[in-house]
């Protein structure tokens, strides 16, 4: 066991201060990565995908240096990657873990999954309600055509 | 309901409806009054409706107001490549209110957003076209004296046909109950039956018209489209399942009013029109009314 946990460390190193987004579904990383901004990110940035995970079989992993997230801003990341935990790393110290919460709005990271919206027809925010949590259904604010968790499309 | 934007059904509470309601009525006993005399409205039509146009000019020009706008996006700017969002900045520099009929879902509430003057949604694609609700709410509640505890058929294509979803919506707030007559590839979309389940409403749904006809109040027609099935065999052989012949009314309730939101093709014989049953061409008439009622209060010239 304690092998195992040495060989995690070793894939993705450790970071002083920051925060660790991780049980990232593999083919989510870099939306998440995206929606969070982080592409044009100035400081230490750790990526990994497709790690060996008991949970998921497969995962991606982020470390972020020096980056404490709001709570709004993170859980945009739930739309896309439902099963992300957030550990908060200070001075090498995990002081605090806790798991995304999908949002009750969704503004201007979801495409809305009718061709026939206006958002899709002309520079226009997207708008959505989440309408279900847990099943990630969410309503289109102009056309109201409800987008389901497998039409779920990054902008 | 000053100022007040209609793009959706739900944007009006029910006591809202039935004010509109109210006022409709006020206006069929006097259809021609020169209250907004002072004001124009601007009817864009970004594609073509002749029917819904005509009506809501008809109700504007009766009350006084001038009309100006364009019947379909060819003699619009929108052939230049202009974007909905300027076509409606700054058409609302021109007018007291907007409107607007427009191909693309959404394109309603998204102008109600940026313009400077309410809008009326008079149809954005698939999905709203609140003021055909409540002219059929107007319709059903003249004919039957009440909207509550109604038995309403809703007959034809239940699938694609917005005007049925919004007025299924609708009368759930009325405690309806529903027949649904439909070929199988045209029943009603699940998302909408939802709004009949969380009300706990009783609903019925079937392929026979003949058997619903004596169980209800109202019977709503809609037109079959021979493009909404994918093979051409399946169409022909439900095409004259939900055609309504005069010798089909035999057994119905003496109360029962057919409404249909027009334009009809043949799902309603013409030997039904002479029947004092049918009642869609008044539906149409009861049109000007609602949207009398509804520029009125929107413009806040009545309350």
């Amino acid at each position: 066991m304690e092998k195992e946990i040495l060989r995690k460390e070793l894939k993705v190193s450790a970071i002083e201060n920051g925060t660790v987004i991780d049980h990232i579904p593999s083919g989510s990383v870099f939306q998440v990565i995206k929606i969070l901004n982080l592409t044009e990110y100035q400081n230490q940035l750790l990526i990994a995908t497709n790690l060996d995970s008991q949970k998921m079989g497969k995962k991606g992993i982020i470390k972020v240096s020096n980056k404490f997230f709001k709570s709004d801003e993170i859980n945009k990341i739930a739309l896309f990657a439902p099963t992300a935990t957030l550990i908060i790393i200070k001075n090498f110290e995990v002081v605090e873990k806790k798991k995304v919460e999908v949002p009750d709005y969704a503004e201007n990271i979801v495409k809305c999954f009718n061709p026939n919206c206006i958002t899709n027809n002309e520079e226009i925010t997207t708008r959505f309600t989440v309408i279900d949590k847990a099943d990630l259904k969410l309503r289109c604010h102009y056309c109201e055509k409800i987008t389901a968790r497998k039409n779920i499309a990054f902008r | 309901m000053k100022n007040k934007s209609l793009v959706s059904i739900n944007d009006f509470t029910r006591e809202e409806h039935i004010r509109i309601l109210e006022l409709a009525g006020a206006f069929e006993k006097r259809p021609k009054q020169r209250i907004l005399e002072d004001y124009v409205v601007a009817t864009l039509f970004f594609e073509p409706s002749t029917r819904t146009r005509l009506s809501f000019e008809s109700a504007a020009t009766r009350l006084g107001a001038r009309v100006i706008g364009f019947s379909d996006s060819s003699s619009s700017s929108v052939t230049k490549g202009e974007t909905l969002r300027d076509t409606i900045l700054t058409v609302s520099n021109y007018c007291d209110i907007i409107v607007m009929r427009h191909p693309k879902e959404g394109s309603a509430r998204f102008a109600s957003e940026v313009a400077k003057v309410p809008v009326i949604n008079a149809g954005d694609g698939a999905n709203q076209h609140p003021t055909q609700t409540l002219l059929d709410l107007y319709s059903i509640r003249k004919t039957q004296g009440s909207l509550d505890n109604l038995n309403v058929a809703f007959v034809g294509d239940l699938k694609y046909g917005r005007t049925v979803h919004s007025l299924v919506q609708a009368l759930c707030n009325y405690n309806t109950t529903f027949h649904l007559v439909s070929p199988l590839e045209l029943k009603l979309p699940s998302a909408v039956k939802m709004s009949i389940k969380e009300r706990n409403l009783e609903y019925y749904q079937s392929t026979d018209l003949q058997d619903v006809i004596q169980k209800v109040d109202i019977l709503y027609m809609t037109r079959i489209q021979k493009e909404r099935f994918a093979d051409p065999l399946d169409y022909e052989k439900v095409k004259n399942a939900y055609v309504l012949r005069n010798n089909m009314l035999i057994n119905a309730k003496p109360n029962l009013k057919i409404l249909h939101p027009l334009p009809r093709v043949n799902e309603i014989t013409s030997d039904v029109d002479d029947n004092p049953m049918a009642y869609y061409f008044t539906q149409a008439l009861n049109g000007v009314f609602v949207r009398q009622a509804l520029l009125a209060s929107i413009l806040g010239v009545v309350e």
